[in-house]
């Protein structure tokens, strides 16, 4: 099973951006971006992320998610809670810095790491230290 | 005035909740400007608004009020808030049982901080909402133990936080966007310690006025 990733930002732009860079070196890794709230203002949404995993996880793909900031964060805890439990063994928050973290965390993917891989990976900072 | 609060009442609570958050949503911008990202004021008034919408279809109980208030909060309120307070009124919801009497209304106090806590993982001290909804659950406690009626539990419940949220103006933030700041966010009142007294003066609002 591969692993796929959701990048959360406050940022549309900047979920985008970390998309794309990390796209470049994970050419068959699905990246989604969950950036902005709904209609497009600064912040998170709780819906945009809720169905990023859920259109990956309909595809069979495990999933990584990762985020900007600490509200962010707390978006993602938030729908990790309103999983099935059986659902929880296969999608996980990845803490880490999120353009180095998400770029590791791709590449592993890439790679054919597990998600236990590429959550360890996500956090790139002890990877490259 | 009856001795439980109803689901009328938890509709009337979150109705005056959405005016008076509207009625303060500059004040929340200012206080949100100088120590976050200043979106607090805009995002409360935008999720409640969105809330009473939600609730004209009305709802079976109390626990069902608060239910459908977490879910649109989560799904509306893009900041810190929205999962804060959204993880708030759900572990609310799940405290309530039926009409509210003291120990109930003590119950969803409870509810409410342990979902912000767990969300959170702030504690007092730190310059957030926990800061006005720890001193609340104490008061309510203190009330309902005494033998004093729901809605005068929630009267010293809204007072206790209010004076919570002022006792965060000397505080150096240590949790959230505000830590960034270090000492500068000294001197400033946290934006969600105050926008958590205005919710619980609602309630109590809205239960003397029932």
């Amino acid at each position: 099973m591969s692993v796929a990733l959701v990048i959360v930002s406050h940022s549309v732009q900047l979920a985008d951006g970390v998309v794309e860079l990390a796209a470049q070196m994970a050419r068959d890794v699905l990246l989604r971006a969950a950036g902005g709230t709904d209609d497009g203002r600064i912040g998170t949404s709780f819906d945009k992320v809720e169905a990023a995993v859920a259109e990956l996880r309909a595809g069979g793909h495990d999933v990584a998610i990762l985020t900007d900031l600490g509200s962010a964060t707390m978006t993602v805890e938030a729908v990790l809670d309103f999983l099935d439990d059986d659902e929880r063994a296969h999608v996980r928050f990845a803490d880490g810095p999120l353009v180095e973290g998400a770029v590791a965390a791709a590449v592993t993917a890439q790679v054919g790491g597990d998600l236990d891989a590429v959550v360890q990976a996500a956090r790139a900072r002890e990877l490259f230290a | 005035m009856s001795d439980t609060l109803s689901t009328a009442w938890a509709l009337a609570w979150i109705r005056g909740a959405q005016a008076v958050l509207s009625e303060h949503r500059m004040e929340l911008i200012d206080l949100d400007r100088a120590i976050g990202d200043g979106d607090h004021g805009e995002n409360m008034d935008r999720g409640f608004r969105a809330v009473v919408a939600k609730l004209e279809a009305g709802a079976d109980d109390v626990q069902g009020v608060l239910k459908i208030v977490a879910s649109t909060l989560m799904s509306t309120v893009g900041g810190a808030a929205g999962p804060l307070y959204g993880t708030a009124f759900l572990r609310a919801a799940k405290a309530a049982d039926g009409d509210l009497d003291s120990d109930g209304v003590a119950a969803i106090i409870a509810g409410a901080l342990e979902g912000i806590v767990a969300r959170g993982k702030a504690t007092t001290g730190e310059k957030t909402m926990v800061d006005a909804w720890t001193p609340a659950l104490e008061a309510a406690r203190a009330a309902a133990a005494a033998g004093a009626t729901p809605t005068a539990t929630l009267r010293a419940a809204a007072e206790a936080a209010a004076a919570g949220a002022e006792a965060t103006i000397p505080l150096r933030a240590t949790k959230g966007r505000a830590s960034y700041l270090g000492e500068r966010s000294i001197g400033h009142k946290d934006p969600g310690a105050t926008s958590t007294a205005y919710l619980l003066a609602a309630a109590a609002d809205a239960a003397e006025a029932a």
